[in-house]
């Protein structure tokens, strides 16, 4: 083990070697390993949060026809410091009335809960956090906690409007949250594991072809969880001015944001290593850790490019619809892909692997297929179901 | 095994610690003049009447209990889903017989008019 092949272990190993040294006993030289280590982690995070910044101004802008940030620094790339210089010098107000230690306190949640995801995204072979054998549940316990922040916010800041997206937030919440444990019951039944590595290692062929439909559930569930448009049900500003963080101001509103966009971006990367091979590429990931590492970033900054490129297309859908779409769409079909991926897993394991893709990629097709099928028929006896009505009401009134 | 933990005990705190950190640089940084109608609750024309905290009907009660139930089988099938590979046939079958049973309840919600926006 060099220094070239492993940088990360090499070091902390070393690190744990001196601190040894120093005279402490192995639980608490361990301990202040990881205190660095995570810290460093977290600290790369937050400067990539702060590109996400940019880049989704920059995104958002191409989307609306307009140039985006473009003055300060080159290419507008400095202007992301500019606006956290801008929130820092901000007044901090808390409205009268407000439940004071909770108000404080959600923004800081919002925040650690997707920093915590982090704490399990394996980025290479070599450079992960760790290797959680509960990957999986972890991610759906970290994602919830995100939810109950915006929950806290919109209850603590004694307005109605935030209480509304409160709300709101938490209608949505009980009802993606099925889909999506549904969703990550596809890559664990696929690879055997709940290990997040494991499922990556596993990913000969990437499960995204061997379960498209259990990839677009998770795709839909996530950013029902992200609350972003179309489900930004929470902040909906021509109903509810600003929803959940209406009274937050300064640098607890840019928390928030920051909240937001790295929660995007980090579902881009459990997509990438749930769905898309994680940090493999064609064996180019053996070269260094860290082209390793580059690769899961590429792949997650797609991700997150797909769920912007939502955002800013499709127009936010009305909460009875949502729930409906949720709870008589998304998730039987997501119930009879659960059971149609086992049965399918259970027949064809031990055939060829082209023979079992094949199956897999077809029944996944055939099921969305006779899902729409379904979905049209029922619509169309309901609108016929209807025009009976009108026609009825128009041959009354005419008599 | 329990490395594994403490690394996600040092993560929490570190993860709680930077937010923390930003709260309190703008606490210091910025300029600190309350006044009555700085800190008054944003209203959109007219001022809210009587207090935020208010009971409400929860249109959501039968989906938060049919969510309940569903989070907890969830509990149960990531075993089912994990071990999939080494089960018998039977096994699976048994696992897909409790799925059912559960889809069931949610067809029997369904049928009762109660996953409807009221």
């Amino acid at each position: 083990m060099n220094f070239w092949k492993d940088p990360i272990n090499v070091a902390a190993d070393w690190l744990k070697n001196v601190f040894t040294g120093w005279g402490l006993t192995d639980p608490y030289a361990t301990a202040l390993v990881y205190l660095l280590g995570a810290f460093t982690m977290v600290a790369l995070v937050m400067l990539l949060d702060v590109f996400l910044v940019w880049i989704e101004r920059k995104v958002v802008a191409r989307f609306q026809d307009r140039v985006g940030p473009n003055r300060v620094g080159p290419f507008g790339l400095i202007q992301p410091f500019a606006d956290i210089i801008k929130l820092l010098i901000k007044e901090d107000i808390t409205p009268a009335g407000a439940d004071k230690v909770v108000y404080n306190l959600a923004p800081v949640l919002s925040l650690a809960s997707v920093l915590l995801l982090w704490a399990i995204l394996p980025l290479s072979a070599l450079v992960y956090g760790v290797d959680l054998n509960v990957a999986v549940l972890y991610l759906v316990a970290a994602g919830a906690l995100g939810t109950l922040a915006v929950i806290m916010a919109g209850w603590s800041s004694n307005n109605k409007y935030a209480l509304l997206g409160a709300f709101r937030t938490v209608a949505q919440m009980i009802s993606f949250e099925i889909p999506m444990v549904v969703a990550l019951l596809i890559p664990t039944i696929l690879s055997g594991s709940m290990s997040l590595k494991t499922v990556v290692e596993r990913q000969d062929i990437w499960y995204v072809i061997l379960a498209p439909l259990g990839f677009i559930i998770f795709l839909i569930s996530a950013i029902a969880e992200l609350g972003r448009a179309p489900f930004d049900l929470n902040e909906a500003e021509s109903e509810i001015v600003a929803g959940f963080h209406i009274e937050y101001s300064g640098m607890k509103f840019g928390l928030f944001y920051a909240g937001e966009l790295l929660h995007a971006f980090t579902f881009g990367g459990f997509m990438a290593v749930l769905f898309f091979g994680g940090y493999r590429f064609f064996g180019l990931e053996q070269i260094h850790p860290l082209v390793a590492v580059f690769i899961l970033m590429i792949k997650a900054l797609l991700g997150y490019w797909v769920i912007m490129w939502i955002k800013y297309t499709v127009p936010r859908i009305r909460i009875d619809h949502m729930l409906a779409f949720n709870w008589k769409f998304l998730t039987p079909m997501a119930f009879a892909l659960l059971v149609v991926t086992a049965v399918m897993h259970k027949l064809l394991s031990g055939t060829q692997p082209w023979v079992y893709a094949l199956g897999m990629f077809l029944s996944n097709v055939v099921l969305l297929l006779a899902a729409l099928e379904i979905l049209r028929t029922s619509a169309r006896n309901q609108r016929r179901q209807e025009e009976a009505a009108l026609s009825a009401i128009a041959q009354t009134s005419s008599h | 095994m329990h490395n594994e933990w403490l690394y996600i005990g040092v993560f929490l705190i570190v993860a709680g610690f930077i937010p923390v950190a930003a709260l309190v640089l703008a606490w210091i940084l910025g300029p600190k003049k309350p006044n009555p109608i700085k800190q008054s609750t944003y209203e959109c024309g007219i001022e809210t009447v009587g207090e935020s905290w208010v009971q409400f009907k929860a249109q959501y009660y039968v989906f938060a209990l049919v969510f309940l139930i569903f989070d907890v089988e969830a509990v149960f099938l990531f075993p089912w889903a994990v071990a999939l590979d080494k089960l018998p046939l039977f096994v699976v079958v048994e696992g897909i017989i409790f799925i059912g049973i559960l889809v069931a309840g949610l067809i029997y919600v369904w049928r009762k008019g109660s996953l409807a926006w009221v």
